[in-house]
């Protein structure tokens, strides 16, 4: 008997990244507080059929959520561990440090002007990852200025001006909004 | 025919052809350039078609999409590293032959079957049409809501070892398309109380956060390590003649990625395994797959090449994308107020028949290209993966702030580049999750007009093309069911 449930259990056996395991279980702890969550974040509609209710499709997917997320724990569970837990959402940490340098451009583009901070961002990002010779600094300010003439000036995709650029001369400040 | 002069004069706009050639140009090096993809370069480049045209906008899409294949062969060839993720089998057959000095026998064959491959879908693609056109005006909302959901249980099911993973992945996507305002009875749905859910999450900002964010993100954190590809010497020519030796396994490869990328939810990665097995089991020298084949690398390639314009099926016929890509090609419809589905393909065919036209184009210009440059592509595959993340990086900032300027869109996008990011690592599939939004869409929209009409579960039987649907998914569950069943008695015995 024992022996036959843990070959319906090896069934869910799979591939093992590290970090699987915690990654399971805070999709299952996500999915559950969706469950929880369902009454106070939907409303049924008086008068409707079930097939038109709005509850009824965010229902099929939290169901799915949670019973999707429990199968996955199993499969996580039952497969073969992979060690090096810490060392992998030290990775994970890392990714924030890259989302804080996307977050400081976007927060700095209407500030500071697009070609400015494109060019500043090119250069910092480099030096940081370690590209720190002359070449590669003048190829990051090109690679920051074709940026911004391949979009703004080329594309006219819609960036606003920085504020910076207010205190231009007239003659220039308008071609750098419009532009740069 | 009365369609097909409407449609090159469409096509015959300057404007398109710059697209196409922008795109087919563009997508060669992207292609070409590994961890960069044409999910991120589609994402990013998404907003800016949104000014254009529906038809320059998915052109330059479209060139994206059916030529970074030809450009992910190359390091697939040259370094053992696929360009895109459907090039991974090239490297299978095309790697050893490099190793065996024959590089330039590679690439001329893997260029002659992606070409292959393209213009024999298109071709009976533009043949099939007006059989399509007759068929698809028959699809009613029942049918393609099955067909819908069709698609979302055969890419589950296609996860090979992470179906659980796909389908919790799935049902997020159904999810976050579940957020906000429900436009029918005008009741919240997971927002928290918080104004900005109200309008629910976006889809373009998603896709940029999970396909072009993330790649930044493990880019930039990731090693520079580098693998300096192969020298190219000799002509590629001669080797596109020997092509012609191995036809038979180019064409029912080709065939191969035409009948299973009109399928939703399947596409390259089947056709490609289908295909490749097909060609080493008939092959007269099976033992030299995987040594450096030449039928398995044209096995692959002109499986996977052909898939582009099969995939386009689904989403203009029905209005159901079958995969990411063609997902977030149907943005760029919804923008300019086109509908994708049977009216569209029975009212407006010209614009059907321009969009393969386009398909054929883009395929001579990427080929003309790659035999121009493929010298010269060779350092663009070198690049520092750091350095293309800061490209990556600064270019996702236009895909995502040009939209509206809007702050909150970036701050979902980052936390969905994370998302994407570690779901990457952990080699969890992230296409469910954009199919999920677009499908559940559909879903949901489809089914409640459809529900209306059905009285009793046996009314689902009563149109030929639901019951045929019905059937396929039960039959698909059934299947799935059984292989498990089997894969536990074999564990018993």
């Amino acid at each position: 008997m024992t022996q036959k449930r843990n070959s319906v259990l090896e069934m869910f056996r799979r591939e093992r990244q590290r970090g699987d395991f915690v990654f399971a279980v805070l999709m299952l702890v996500f999915s559950l507080f969706l469950l929880f969550s369902f009454p106070s974040q939907t409303s049924r509609a008086d008068f409707t059929a079930w097939f038109a209710q709005p509850t009824l499709w965010p229902a099929i997917a939290v169901i799915g959520m949670v019973v999707f997320a429990a199968l996955n724990l199993l499969g996580s569970v039952m497969s073969p561990r992979i060690p090096g837990r810490l060392k992998e959402l030290r990775v994970w940490l890392g990714f924030a440090e890259f989302a804080g340098w996307f977050m400081a451009y976007v927060f700095l583009v209407p500030q500071l002007g697009y070609l400015p901070i494109s060019i500043l961002m090119a250069t910092a990002l480099l030096w940081r990852s370690g590209y720190r010779s002359g070449r590669m600094m003048l190829i990051a300010v090109l690679m920051g200025f074709f940026t911004v003439l391949l979009f703004k000036a080329g594309l006219r995709v819609n960036v606003p001006g920085g504020a910076l650029y207010e205190v231009l001369p007239a003659e220039l400040r308008n071609f750098f909004i419009v532009y740069l | 025919m009365e369609h097909l002069l409407p449609a090159i004069e469409l096509l015959l706009q300057p404007a398109v052809i710059v697209a196409l050639l922008i795109g087919s140009v563009g997508g060669v090096i992207i292609g070409a350039i590994p961890g960069v993809g044409p999910a991120a370069a589609i994402a990013i480049l998404l907003p800016t078609t949104f000014i254009f045209e529906p038809l320059v906008g998915l052109s330059l899409l479209l060139g994206i999409y059916g030529s970074s294949m030809y450009g992910g062969a190359l390091p697939a060839i040259l370094m053992n590293t696929p360009g895109t993720a459907v090039n991974a089998l090239t490297t299978y057959d095309g790697y050893p032959m490099t190793r065996n000095g024959q590089a330039q026998r590679a690439l001329g064959l893997a260029y002659s079957a992606s070409f292959f491959g393209a213009v024999i879908s298109v071709v009976s693609l533009v043949v099939l049409m007006p059989v399509l056109a007759k068929v698809a005006p028959m699809f009613g909302s029942r049918e393609i809501f099955l067909a819908a959901l069709f698609g979302i249980i055969l890419m589950i099911l296609t996860h090979k070892g992470q179906v659980f993973a796909a389908g919790m992945m799935t049902c997020f996507g159904i999810l976050l398309n579940t957020i906000g305002m429900e436009p029918i009875n005008y009741t919240q749905r997971f927002t928290f109380g918080q104004s900005w859910l109200s309008s629910g999450v976006n889809l373009v900002v998603v896709v940029l956060g999970l396909f072009a964010l993330s790649q930044a993100f493990l880019l930039l954190s990731g090693s520079d390590k580098h693998v300096e590809p192969q020298k190219v010497t000799g002509s590629i020519f001669s080797s596109m003649r020997e092509f012609w030796q191995h036809k038979r396994v180019a064409a029912v490869s080709s065939s191969a990625g035409v009948g299973i990328g009109i399928v939703p939810g399947v596409g390259e990665f089947v056709s490609q395994f289908v295909a490749y097995s097909y060609a080493s089991k008939t092959s007269k020298t099976p033992g030299q797959f995987g040594k450096g084949s030449p039928e398995g690398l044209i096995a692959s390639e002109a499986a996977n090449n052909s898939v582009p314009a099969a995939a386009l099926i689904p989403l203009l016929a029905l209005g159901v994308p079958g995969e990411s890509l063609t997902a977030m090609m149907l943005a760029v419809f919804y923008v300019h107020n086109v509908v994708p589905g049977p009216q569209l393909l029975t009212g407006q065919m010209d614009f059907v028949i321009a969009l393969y036209i386009a398909l054929l184009v883009l395929n001579i210009f990427a080929l003309v290209f790659l035999l121009i440059s493929t010298k010269s592509l060779i350092k663009v595959i070198s690049i520092p993966n750091r350095v293309i993340g800061t490209m990556v990086l600064m270019f996702s900032f236009v895909g995502v702030y040009s939209l509206r300027n809007s702050l909150t869109d970036c701050l979902i996008a980052t936390g969905f580049g994370l998302f994407g990011a570690i779901l990457k690592r952990l080699n969890i599939p992230i296409v469910p999750i954009i199919l999920g939004m677009v499908l559940g869409g559909i879903m949901e929209a489809k089914f409640r007009s459809a529900m209306t009409r059905i009285q009793s579960p046996l009314d689902l039987f009563d149109r030929p093309i639901s019951a045929v649907l019905i059937v396929a998914i039960i039959g698909l569950l059934l299947m799935s069911l059984h292989s498990a069943v089997q894969q536990y008695r074999e564990r018993c015995t």
